[in-house]
């Protein structure tokens, strides 16, 4: 390359005067931009810092919740009515199903063969899922098989995003033991999260959903943990270790359930069903309560027909779902309703000692007054009879109700109707016709009275004015639109007619009865309870539950002496309703105190009821009984509550002590 | 380098100048450096070693990879300033038309020969390093078109020398746009702007050309593109603009710039210790455009500010050797180095903080990059030659005057 030489000298060019200006411009530009810049550094690193760390940490962290074990629901003496165990679940991740819809068709298909179920439950149970937590694995199958996991395990190239993993699931050592009691568990529902019991609950956790599970939910919950690991910009997890957040595991419910005579309860319940089925009646259901009488403590308490709580540890399928919780023909019963709270029937005689006691402490009845002989009584032109016509002299009121007169109580029955709602009131105050309390679902049930009467004369003819052309299939209030009479408070002095209520409103009347009794008049509404304490998983005491009485309740000491001897006698004396289904009992360790009730139900069997209370000195305990068109009392139920009575004291658990006195 | 070396080298040998150019040479090291250059040089190149060390896995491998491969860099970059420091700038002045033809030539070449990175054709891969031919080509810029400046210096009145420099500039600022290096080819524009603004181009005439600026950048960014003609490449349209609306680009450039922000906030007062946004990759380009980010959130604003201080000085100098210069080369040769410095570290910080678009430019001398640092290494070497010879002849000038006087 040929250059011309440099010739210094003659082209060195002199500095222009103007320079100094122009250095001091670009010098004025460099501090507006060094300015500008430490002012937006300020910005984002002093002023915003906070806020960039915390977006820093959201764009590494990951976080992956870690379910926790729920508490264990224990008996009295702490055996598990429900626990926890761990299964080989079998689950879909949907990030890793394959894109096309064919493809995943066909994965369903190939799953749904190996666990036995349908493809199109398992396609429906990944878009629920989807709409639950996004992304997040799908329980499809908690009970495979180990030869349909081994099967999975072989061919997991072939179905991806198929994966196992283990899962704690609820544990029922006891099958359907106390199912309604216990309740079930289920993923939170988005309508549930919006409740305020379900407050900072994230979605897809496991929650109580009926029963003593629902009812402590929050005890028994615990705090879900998680397990966090750094991803880089690619969504890979780095290995850097982070300490997880273990779960907390929830508490335990300590309750006063005595496993045993749970059981001896369920399996009379059963017996009672198979024995009057055999006889050709309907006996569709049942259900019994058994409970201290002192303090409401409820030892056992059952229904018929059941359920086994497993079943809703896995999605349920359509027609698992059907079978219980689905809609119900008239008349088919559910084995997830709890009759013993939630079914409402007419007790039959098993209220005449209430009667007795309203007609008494309102002053209509002397105790030692004979009068009502049978077999009818003749009431503007209706018959009002005795079972089978009896033909009773006339009697005071302990001799009435050993046999159970019908007429004797009818003719109470008149005199209460002009002493307008005392019976209704002494019902209410016992607890008939009231919600208990108790942690279970209930429902009120009804005393009818005049006030009642009219009220479901207007709500029928409101009904017949918007159903002008179907009001008999549409509008069942009342069957006629009448006054309050005399025929229905006879109706209800036997426990017949409008009257609902359920075995455990029963029960809690008999309490107090008994409690009144034992107090010398001075009685306790209780409240019955199923919790008695909640205790840490270590088993420390967190919390003793407590259900203090409701009210106080004074009754006639002197009253009350004839109820319990007429219901004694009902159970010891010759023509005493429940004397032959107590035969053989030793009266002077544990006397007896028993009325047997038969609810007629319109066109059908009736109803079959036994309320009881066994005295003790320590573990006194008041039975109440029912089987649905099970027949006569006597029959059906007051069996079952022999059978919890000789578990109660003569059972191989007779020698343990009550759960009250177990400091939890 | 090797090119300024040979021209230098050569020079002397063999023409008639060869006397004083000896002695020149001679006396060059003997030469004064300027300390406070040398200071904020050598600091940058700490603070480049240390965001180096914070950034995670890279493109090329591991931090420590990074960290030795620029420590090699900076001391061949360093060897290089000092070499060029003890030559005489003054040499480079007629050698101007074939420095620019040799930078056109440099760039065409690496147009038809050069490896794709990022899916533009910048470099040349050789064995040890990829030759940017637009980044080296910035020093060849400021010395071609100073010393055609100064050539014209008794026309810089008249409109057609502006645009006739403006036009030289830009021919070369096309072949830098075509390869495409949209972030150097600004470079290009501002240093010839500087070099006209420093040597003393008139006021109008530099407003034209700006005004003339702004028209055609709206014309390609937005006129042109809203009428459906695309003069820049869709990606290039869109790094553009995305400063001006990050919300809407959360997934293209706007998240870039959006990490960038994250990576630097995170860094708060002192900097964070486990800075998880460069070294997990979510800081894009964490090793090279990026890298203040990095260092922003591993040392925080005290961190940042150290190296903002730094720049801060090393301008300052700038300023200080471009109104000592004893002749108006050396002054245009400084006040070009001066822009191309202050203009990448502002866009370059701006872009991180997102106050500025992301253009692909580099932080000058603590961007990871051979090329780059050499750039900057080269140009400062001139500049510190300018101060040399500067100080040189004041002090004989200080020697001389009292002699003179007895």
């Amino acid at each position: 390359m040929i250059v011309e030489p440099p010739k210094p000298s003659a082209t060195r060019v002199s500095v222009p005067p103007l320079l100094a200006m122009r250095a001091a411009v670009l010098g004025v530009i460099a501090l507006l931009a060094f300015g500008a810049i430490f002012f937006r550094l300020w910005y984002l690193q002093i002023l915003s810092g906070s806020r960039y760390v915390a977006e820093a940490h959201a764009n590494a962290i990951r976080e992956v919740p870690v379910p926790a074990p729920r508490g264990e629901i224990l008996d009295s003496e702490g055996r598990p009515l429900v626990s926890d165990k761990v299964v080989d679940a079998v689950l879909i991740d949907p990030t890793r199903l394959p894109e096309s819809r064919r493809e995943q068709a066909q994965l369903y298909r190939a799953l749904g063969h190996v666990l036995g179920l349908s493809a199109h439950h398992i396609e429906a149970l990944v878009a629920h899922g989807h709409s639950e937590v996004p992304y997040a694995p799908v329980t499809i199958d908690t009970e495979a098989s180990p030869q349909a996991l081994t099967i999975l395990s072989e061919h997991a190239n072939e179905l991806p995003g198929v994966v196992q993993e283990p899962l704690r699931i609820p544990d029922y050592p006891y099958g359907e033991l106390a199912a309604q009691v216990l309740g079930y568990v289920g993923q939170v529902s988005p309508a549930e999260l919006k409740k305020p019991a379900f407050r900072g609950v994230p979605p897809g956790t496991i929650v109580g959903q009926a029963g003593l599970e629902y009812y402590y939910e929050p005890y028994l919950r615990g705090r879900e943990g998680s397990q966090r690991f750094e991803v880089n910009a690619a969504n890979e997890a780095v290995p850097v270790y982070l300490p997880p957040a273990p779960p907390t595991r929830g508490d335990n419910l300590r309750t006063s359930l005595d496993v045993n005579l749970q059981r001896a309860g369920e399996r009379a319940l059963r017996e009672a069903i198979d024995r009057q089925r055999a006889a050709g009646k309907p006996a569709t259901a049942a259900s019994f309560v058994a409970m201290d009488p002192m303090n409401g403590e409820v030892l056992a308490i059952g229904s018929y027909p059941s359920f086994d709580p497993e079943a809703f540890n896995h999605p349920l399928t359509k027609s698992e779902f059907n079978a219980l919780l689905g809609p119900r023909a008239p008349g088919e019963p559910s084995p997830t309703i709890n009759y013993a709270t939630e079914g409402l029937f007419p007790t039959g005689s098993a209220f005449k000692p209430i009667t007795a006691m309203a007609a008494m402490e309102g002053g209509y009845v002397n105790p030692l007054e004979r009068f009502g002989p049978g077999p009818c009584l003749e009431i503007g032109g209706l018959k009002f009879c005795n079972a089978s016509d009896a033909p009773f002299p006339p009697m005071d009121v302990s001799e009435a109700l050993t046999v159970s007169s019908d007429t004797y109580f009818f003719t109470v029955g008149r005199r209460a109707f002009l002493h307008e709602g005392s019976i209704q009131a002494m019902a209410h105050k016992l607890g008939v016709g009231e919600e208990t309390g108790i942690e279970l679902n209930e429902y009120p049930g009804v005393v009818p009275d005049a006030r009642w009467r009219a009220e479901m004369n207007r709500r029928q003819e409101k009904c017949e004015h918007e159903h002008p052309s179907n009001a008999k299939s549409e509008c069942a209030y009342v069957s006629e639109v009448k006054p309050w009479t005399e025929g229905e408070e006879m109706d209800l002095a036997v426990g017949q007619g409008s009257l609902q209520t359920t075995p455990l409103q029963l029960a809690v009347a008999y309490s107090t009865l008994v409690n009144a009794w034992r107090n010398n008049g001075d009685g306790v509404k209780v409240r019955p309870h199923i919790g008695i304490a909640i205790t840490s998983p270590s088993g420390r005491l967190v919390r003793r539950l407590v259900a203090p009485p409701l009210y106080h309740v004074h009754l006639d000491p002197e009253y009350l002496g004839y109820v319990f001897e007429g219901i004694h006698g009902a159970t010891t004396l010759p023509g005493g309703t429940s004397t032959a289904v107590w035969t053989g009992w030793n009266q002077s360790a544990h006397p007896t105190y028993g009325k047997t009730g038969t609810a007629e139900v319109y066109g059908q069997e009736e109803d079959s009821w036994y309320a009881c209370y066994v005295a003790d000195a320590k573990r006194p305990i008041v039975i109440t009984a029912t089987v649905e068109h099970g027949g006569y009392g006597e029959e059906a139920a007051a069996p079952i509550a022999r059978a919890l009575a000789t578990e109660w004291f003569y059972g191989r658990s007779s020698t343990i002590v009550k759960p009250s006195e177990i400091a939890p | 380098m090797s090119t300024l070396a040979r021209t230098a080298r050569v020079a002397p040998s063999v023409r008639p100048a060869e006397a004083e150019a000896r002695s020149s040479t001679l006396a060059s090291l003997s030469l004064p450096l300027d300390p406070w250059l040398v200071l904020a040089l050598v600091g940058l190149a700490v603070c480049s070693l240390l965001a180096l060390g914070s950034t995670g896995q890279g493109a090329a491998g591991s931090a420590s990879y990074y960290v030795q491969r620029q420590s090699i860099y900076l001391g061949i970059g360093f060897a290089a300033m000092l070499v060029i420091s003890r030559l005489d700038y003054a040499l480079l002045r007629s050698y101007a038309r074939p420095i620019y033809a040799l930078l056109l030539l440099s760039l065409l070449f690496v147009f038809a020969l050069g490896s794709s990175a990022n899916g533009s054709v910048r470099a040349i891969q050789f064995p040890l390093f990829s030759f940017q031919a637009s980044e080296i080509g910035k020093v060849l810029l400021i010395v071609s078109l100073s010393g055609l400046f100064v050539e014209r210096f008794r026309q810089i009145r008249e409109p057609r020398t502006t645009a006739l420099l403006m036009l030289i500039a830009l021919i070369a600022t096309m072949f830098v746009i075509i390869q495409p290096d949209i972030g150097s080819s600004m470079v290009y524009v501002v240093i010839a702007l500087a070099i006209l603004f420093v040597g003393g181009t008139p006021g109008r005439h530099l407003a034209a050309i700006l005004a003339l600026g702004v028209l055609a950048v709206t014309v390609v960014l937005f006129a042109a593109p809203a009428a459906g003609v695309h003069v820049l490449k869709q990606y290039q349209e869109e790094r553009l603009t995305a400063f001006l609306h990050p919300n809407q680009n959360a997934h293209k450039q706007g998240w870039q710039q959006e990490q960038s922000k994250i990576a630097i906030g995170s860094g708060e007062k002192t900097g964070a210790k486990t800075p998880t946004q460069s070294a997990l990759n979510f800081l894009p380009e964490a090793q090279t455009d990026f890298i203040f980010a990095s260092l922003g959130e591993r040392y925080g604003f005290v961190g940042a500010a150290v190296v903002l201080s730094l720049f801060a000085l090393l301008i300052w100098r700038l300023l200080r050797i471009l109104t000592i210069a004893k002749d108006l080369f050396g002054a245009t040769v400084t006040g070009g180095v001066l822009a191309m410095i202050m203009f990448q570290v502002f866009i370059n910080v701006g872009m991180t903080v997102g106050i500025s678009p992301i253009t692909g430019i580099t932080l000058p001398l603590v961007s990871y990059g051979g090329s780059s640092i050499m750039t900057t290494m080269l140009g400062l070497g001139l500049v510190q030659s300018v101060y040399a010879r500067a100080r040189s002849t004041n002090a004989r000038k200080g020697r001389a005057t009292p002699a003179t006087a007895s």
